[in-house]
């Protein structure tokens, strides 16, 4: 048992996490076919609520999970897994349809009218009441939580975010403040209002499918599944004190210590390998980083319009494609940074604190 | 004809609940079913007659419907503990452990709590939904956009909502928060760009002025951001998120309805 918890413990860690998760996440849409079925679905929730069961008889993770402000993010998770699965079984079975030359599930019965009055009213009389039954057991059930008078001068280890920004708090750990808490946030709300002006497909509109919307689809899922929740549940459950990673089963101690070994770009070049040590002019310190930065957003789009993204490229034209890409970028960039500080502790790309203006 | 029927006629048949209900026993037939909806304020959000495919659970989740109603249970409850509260930094505090030492039956912060947490989910699970049938497709691209103001604000109530408490997790929870602000570009003191924004030598942007210093009233969460939070909360956001709503609602019937395939 003990040696079960040791090794999901040691597998902890934000890169496994992540990486595994995002595998997972390309095998699942892939081979959707199989995977959504009820039979092998049955066999996910079993895995989920086993490994729940079986988490739920340790202190250290009980300590956690069952903080009152954390129940909701346990319904959540079970919420949005089943959520995901349900339309995704739906998307394969009218793809299905589409294919054989039959019409959609909502197709059959998008001709047929019924009165609002009693089928849709009472629909929400009752979905209303259900509710509103669950979240009175709910409050009597679970105190809500009141910890010690507001003291600005004790600050409580860890400090978090209200839970649904521990996603952008995670993002913390690689991005400084302007990028992770004000730049992200406002790509994150512009990127979502652009989607229905970006998205030119006219299929799929109003009903299940995902083989005519693949791209959109998959790029939607990736951003709401993996880097939103998944990183809201990483910030919730398993960053302890001075936000650091700690596994499932691991007393949060404000003890451990995590050896801060991060480097600057232009430390790897003007140190490591060039030995000259850093230049004093920031500009000339950071050339590469910023000519690394400038290449990555300016010559990227263009290569992507004449290879993978050519026929999206003729098919969106040259300013929604531009949007596409001011959201696109940054996205990608935030897993390439990812990627850059798991691999080689890569601090800053960029690093000029003369201004402020890290990256 | 009226004395042979029985105590529901006699009611249905008065005056009073003529003057209220101008149509008959909606149960009965298809005229009144429509008559029902037609007349009556709150039920002419919907139409008289649907998609068939889109009244499905199925397809919906109901998961509008129940952000909405968790809305109407957050101002029902929201009103009930504004009775009680306080937003002044010497009682704020006290005043909820008095909500929850003193006041009979007192779950109603309970209901508050737990149910803003389930709103900021269930209008996830919706967009989640309308992303997934395509739904924001034209011609609902501006109720989708209105959408996203709306979660903006769902986000930005529960945001402000969490100070209110006055304990540690309020304060600590906002600071950390409210810190990010401090780095907007150009506009936050220790954002990049903020240094560009001088007349001569007088700085435009520091911690005494920037929008940090806007949001909380103070360069930290002391008692003006208490009084600035509460108010955002408790009329500003709301005020705007039921303008919204009006809007969205009344813009899912002049799109189409409930969206199914063309």
């Amino acid at each position: 048992m003990q040696q079960l918890k040791d090794l999901i413990n040691g597998f902890s860690s934000p890169q496994l996490i992540i990486t595994g998760a995002s595998i997972f996440f390309f095998l699942y849409l892939y081979f959707r076919k199989f995977l959504t079925e009820p039979s092998v679905s049955l066999f996910f929730l079993t895995l989920l609520v086993g490994f729940f069961a079986f988490s739920m008889t340790d202190a250290n993770f009980r300590e956690i999970v069952l903080k009152p402000d954390n129940v909701p993010i346990v319904a959540m998770i079970y919420l949005i897994a089943f959520f995901t699965w349900f339309s995704l079984r739906r998307a394969v079975e009218n793809d299905e349809a589409i294919t054989k030359g039959g019409s959609t599930f909502e197709g059959k019965e998008s001709d047929q009218k019924l009165y609002t009055w009693p089928n849709l009213i009472y629909q929400e009389f009752i979905c209303s009441i259900l509710v509103g039954v669950v979240l009175l057991i709910w409050s009597i059930l679970l105190k809500a939580p009141l910890e010690e008078p507001a003291d600005p001068s004790i600050s409580p280890n860890p400090s978090k975010a209200p839970w649904y920004f521990l996603g952008l708090q995670e993002m913390l750990v690689y991005f400084d403040p302007w990028l992770a808490g004000v730049v992200f946030p406002t790509l994150i709300l512009f990127g979502l209002m652009a989607i229905p002006y970006i998205d030119k497909n006219p299929k799929g509109n109003g009903y299940f499918t995902f083989v005519e919307r693949r791209f959109a689809i998959t790029l939607f899922l990736y951003g709401w599944l993996i880097m939103w929740v998944l990183l809201i549940i990483m910030g919730t459950f398993l960053r302890g004190p001075n936000w650091n990673f700690f596994g499932p089963y691991e007393k949060w101690s404000v003890h451990k210590v995590v050896p801060l070994v991060n480097v600057n770009l232009s430390e790897f070049v003007y140190v490591k390998w060039l030995n000259t040590g850093l230049p004093k002019h920031w500009f000339l310190r950071e050339i590469f980083g910023i000519v690394a930065t400038v290449l990555y957003f300016a010559v990227t789009p263009f290569i992507l319009a004449k290879t993978v993204l050519k026929r999206m490229y003729i098919q969106l034209g040259i300013f929604r494609y531009a949007i596409l890409m001011i959201l696109l970028l940054p996205m990608i960039g935030l897993l390439l940074k990812m990627l850059l500080r798991w691999s080689f502790n890569l601090k800053y790309i960029i690093a000029i604190p003369e201004y402020f203006l890290n990256v | 004809m009226a004395d042979k029927g029985s105590w529901k006629d006699g009611i249905t048949n008065s005056q009073v609940w003529k003057s209220v209900f101008r149509h008959g026993d909606p149960g009965k037939d298809r005229r009144n079913q429509a008559l029902v909806v037609l007349s009556n304020v709150f039920l002419h959000l919907h139409p008289v007659q649907a998609r068939k495919s889109g009244l499905r659970m199925s397809f919906t989740w109901c998961m509008g419907g129940i952000t909405f109603f968790l809305f109407l249970v957050e101002t029902l409850t929201g009103i009930l503990l504004m009775f009680y509260y306080r937003p002044v930094a010497e009682y704020a505090y006290n005043d909820i452990v008095a909500l929850r030492e003193h006041v009979p039956l007192g779950i109603m912060r309970e209901i508050h709590r737990w149910g803003a947490h389930a709103m900021v989910v269930t209008v996830w699970l919706h967009m989640f939904r309308v992303f997934m049938t395509g739904s924001y497709k034209p011609p609902r691209e501006f109720n989708w956009n209105v959408g996203v103001i709306l979660l903006l604000l769902t986000l930005l109530l529960s945001f402000t909502g969490y100070l209110l408490p006055w304990d540690q997790l309020a304060i600590w929870a906002i600071t950390v928060g409210s810190n990010m602000a401090r780095a907007t570009p150009f506009l936050g003191h220790e954002g990049p760009g903020a240094a560009l924004l001088k007349l001569g030598d007088i700085k435009l942007i520091h911690a005494g002025a920037d929008v940090r210093f806007a949001l909380l009233g103070g360069r930290f969460v002391a008692a003006p951001a208490l009084m600035r939070f509460y108010v955002l909360h408790c009329i500003a956001i709301p005020l705007a998120a039921a303008v919204l709503m009006a809007v969205h609602f009344w813009r899912i019937r002049r799109d189409g309805g409930i969206s199914g395939p063309m």
